[in-house]
């Protein structure tokens, strides 16, 4: 019942401090002046499309080609969005953007971009977190022997090299030296197909040896502390041989701290990194979201902002909750 | 009972004096008292790693101030004909060693482009193929040697400059003995065809003009024949030197036959004099006779980019902003993060709930949304209110308040923690008791003691400050490049373009090897920082 009780607060507190959020971000992107129509668009569509949206009333054009025409208040247009969201399931269509057709779905589009992001993300964490973890063991388990040592750094090295210079070294030897996989990734839809991930195999690369090193780190250090507590001892005594003791007992104590934060991994499998998608020039979401910056396309810009803002409060939540179902010591909201 | 107290009643012969030994002193320390810094430094002064990441950061910090000072390039400067000038050092350059030389090794180039890179090299004496050293591929079509990357377009086409800059130049050569401006050819006896009718790097008697590839004409040694516009002495353009040909002045002529014959250096045209220049002489007049901007001649010790910018200048600029912004912001993060945290802490109560609430809300809005949602209403506030003199600081400012916007909230979280933790220990409890105001006991007796903990989270945010502008920029999001400033980022993505050309990694390398070397000595540094922090590691050293 605590648990209950404690899960809905903090998705009633997260809804809460998602809506402000959203809000804000409406009202502070509707008080920049609409962008001007893009060169060839026909601004007299443009416009019209504008009104159709319930952005702006009765738009002129002027003499010398110059629009005239009377924004709606904010707040009001902030209901129109909001109902055809909730109603229709309408994010908006596109205004400005070059690279897509004029007035498609900003949804459809939005989903298309997805599954790249997702495959690649899932591809990493499916590779990092065995090995991160698998690596920790065994330098917990052989603790300042050279097993220990070795991988120590490793991680040392793999933690202090960003993302960009590993993307790049990664770029630069096994696709362009080597040449064992394309430069960039394909832009086909059939992602089940070897050449598909093949070429998505380096970004995959890029983004879990990262993950690998945090995951080794982490559980090196968790699984030392654990295995010099006094209740290993005990099971030892009381006749658990030393691989029992450790997976029955060490593990488990230890994966309290571990596994939130691999929960919270495949929940950031839908963000992606900005940086691997750009240098790879993976046709995900963090791409779409440059794009929609850079032509100032405030639909784009909203459903994105919602959809990264949420990403990382659920993320957050999960962990905080995820820790009351591993550990049964831990009473959420407990007084 | 007799009163102890009572001392009316003492007999005066049972006073004495007493001797300076009677009293019995503490002993003395015979060890010095540590305090906690000092302590800390010197846990900090045993961890060896934490030491050299020290030194490293003093290192990359002391270039950011020092090379910007004596380099004469800056990010604002650029020259196309030096793209992809490979590093070089003067040491390796002179040497036989093929490494950061500033050659490149060419393979695969046609007889044409090899003819020319090698008559380029015997008439300006430059060594454009290294140790004149080349291989020929088996049928004899393409030839592979170490190119100079130095030699900008070596002549190019013939160029037409005004007079008096001719003039100028005569002079620059006359003072420094440096060669520009190199002999002409007769238009007569320029190639035909119209793509290498205006090419001045062939100076040399073809095989046949009307070829598309041309072929010298070798003398019985295999020579190149030079076949500069030459007239003798007394003909009619050396008796009106004004007629068409120029020559520069107190040149003596050669001696040919008997006669005496005057090369001519430049050929009269409408607007000016056209003349066969070299463009790593000529770019050496400009810098120093035009510009007066300190270069001597094009010298890149970390090379140029694919747009042609030094790529030491650019990263010792990017590095000296990265640092001076960090710290700026650090500076100003801690300051309102140690206020806000103090107060949220040792108040506690609903005041605290409310702040907290306040900083989970900000601290949930993806960063990258503040940074856009800046950069829209900055570009809308400066075309409206026409504040033109703020667009070039105008990405360095959305930088700076979007860090800002999330950056205090963690250090506010840990002032918070730190006062949490020692708001009710006996000590602040001893001090409340003796009256003490809560701005004295925040920040005389709580602050200091959490300072440790709170200096170290600095010294860890700077890193991760560096790394997010150096991405933002990479992804071009912010644009730092302008005036004199520009980022390791944008380096990094002009990097990124060249690691798909063959022999141009180096582009990438530099600013690489700095951010990685950065955030490696920050890790050990911060670490090390940490521990040394950490009174509970107190004595386990010894």
């Amino acid at each position: 019942m605590y648990m209950f009780k404690y899960v809905s607060k903090r998705l009633g507190l997260m809804l809460l401090t998602f809506f402000i959020i959203f809000t804000m971000c409406f009202v502070l992107i509707k008080m920049l002046p609409i962008p001007s129509p893009q060169e060839g668009t026909d601004p007299a569509i443009y416009y019209a499309r504008l009104e159709e949206k319930g952005w702006i009333r009765d738009p002129q054009e002027g003499e010398n080609g110059v629009w005239t025409y009377e924004t709606v208040p904010i707040f009001q247009q902030y209901g129109t969005y909001l109902s055809r969201i909730f109603t229709k399931g309408d994010f908006g269509t596109v205004t400005n953007m070059p690279d897509f057709p004029t007035n498609a779905p900003i949804w459809d589009i939005f989903v298309n971009c997805l599954p790249p992001t997702i495959l690649i993300n899932i591809y990493s964490t499916l590779i990092g977190v065995p090995i991160g973890l698998g690596l920790g063991i065994i330098a917990a388990l052989r603790k300042n022997k050279w097993e220990d040592q070795v991988i120590n750094v490793f991680i040392i090295l793999l933690i202090s090299m960003p993302s960009i210079v590993l993307g790049l070294l990664i770029k630069y030897f096994l696709c362009f030296k080597l040449r064992w996989f394309p430069l960039s990734m394909s832009t086909s839809d059939a992602y089940f197909t070897w050449d598909v991930i093949k070429s998505m195999l380096p970004a995959v690369f890029a983004l879990c040896l990262g993950s690998i090193a945090g995951y080794a780190r982490y559980t090196r250090a968790e699984l030392s502390e654990v295995l010099t507590s006094e209740f290993m001892l005990l099971a030892r005594t009381k006749g658990l041989t030393k691989g029992q003791a450790i997976f029955r007992h060490a593990m488990r104590n230890s994966m309290v701290v571990i596994f939130p934060s691999i929960l919270s991994e495949f929940i950031g499998v839908l963000s992606g990194s900005l940086i691997i998608e750009n240098m790879f020039l993976v046709n995900g979401v963090g791409g779409l979201y440059l794009d929609a910056i850079n032509s100032h396309d405030y639909d784009f810009f909203m459903l994105m902002s919602g959809f990264y803002t949420l990403i990382s409060l659920t993320a957050g939540i999960v962990i905080d909750i995820s820790y009351g179902f591993i550990d049964p010591r831990i009473r959420m909201g407990a007084k | 009972m007799t009163n102890i107290n009572n001392f009316n009643n003492i007999p005066a012969e049972k006073f004495r004096f007493a001797a300076k030994n009677d009293f019995a002193h503490d002993k003395k320390f015979d060890t010095k008292p540590v305090s906690y810094f000092q302590g800390a430094f010197r846990r900090f002064a045993k961890n060896k790693g934490a030491v050299v990441g020290g030194i490293v950061i003093l290192f990359l910090v002391l270039f950011a101030i020092i090379a910007p000072l004596f380099t004469p390039y800056n990010p604002a400067y650029y020259d196309q004909a030096f793209a992809f000038a490979t590093p070089r050092l003067k040491v390796f350059a002179e040497s036989d060693i093929n490494f950061w030389d500033g050659y490149i090794q060419k393979n695969n180039i046609s007889y044409l482009n090899y003819i020319q890179d090698y008559a380029y090299g015997l008439e300006t004496g430059r060594e454009i193929i290294k140790n004149g050293e080349y291989t020929v591929s088996e049928d004899g079509k393409s030839y592979s040697y170490r190119r100079d990357t130095y030699v900008g377009t070596k002549f190019g086409k013939y160029k037409i400059i005004s007079e008096e800059e001719f003039k100028d130049i005569q002079r620059y050569q006359n003072e420094t003995g440096t060669q520009v401006i190199y002999p002409t050819v007769k238009t007569s006896e320029r190639p035909k065809l119209e793509i290498n009718k205006y090419d001045a790097n062939i100076y040399y008697k073809m095989e046949n003009p009307k070829a598309k590839t041309i072929r010298p004409k070798l003398d019985e040694n295999g020579n190149i024949i030079p076949n500069y516009w030459k007239y003798k002495e007394g003909s009619a353009s050396s008796l009106i030197p004004e007629y068409n040909s120029l020559r520069i002045e107190g040149e003596d002529g050669i001696q040919e036959d008997g006669n005496t014959y005057y090369y001519a250096y430049g050929r009269r045209v409408d607007g000016g004099v056209e003349v066969r220049m070299d463009y790593y002489g000529y770019y050496s007049y400009y810098h120093s006779e035009v510009l007066k901007d300190g270069i001597e001649e094009p010298y890149f010790i970390f090379g140029t980019t694919g747009g042609g910018k030094d790529i030491f200048a650019c990263l010792a600029y990017g590095a000296r902003f990265s640092f001076i912004f960090a710290t700026v912001v650090a500076a100003v993060n801690f300051i309102v993060g140690v206020i806000w945290g103090s107060i949220s802490g040792y108040f506690g109560g609903k005041l605290d709930m409310a702040m907290e609430r306040f900083c989970e809300i900000l601290g949930s809005v993806p960063s990258m949304i503040i940074i856009t949602l800046l950069k829209y209403h900055m570009g809308k506030l400066i075309l409206e209110r026409g504040l033109y003199h703020l667009l070039d600081y105008q990405s360095a400012l959305i930088l700076f308040i979007a860090f800002f916007a999330t950056g205090w909230i963690g250090m506010a979280g840990r002032t918070r923690m730190q006062f949490y933790r020692f708001k009710n220990q006996e000590y602040v409890l001893a001090a409340r008791t003796l009256g003490a105001s809560d701005s004295r006991i925040m920040f005389k007796h709580i602050f200091p003691n959490g300072l440790g903990t709170i200096v170290t989270s600095v010294a860890l945010v700077i890193p991760s400050m560096i790394y997010s502008e150096t991405s933002l920029s990479y992804l071009g999001i912010i644009n730092l490049e302008s005036g004199n400033t520009t980022s390791v980022g944008t380096l990094i993505s002009a990097g990124q373009q060249s690691i798909i050309i063959e022999g141009c990694a180096y582009v990438a390398l530099f600013p690489c090897a700095f951010l990685v070397l950065l955030m490696l000595s920050f890790n050990l540094f911060g670490n090390g920082l940490r521990d040394a922090f950490n009174p509970s590691l107190r004595g386990s050293e010894d």
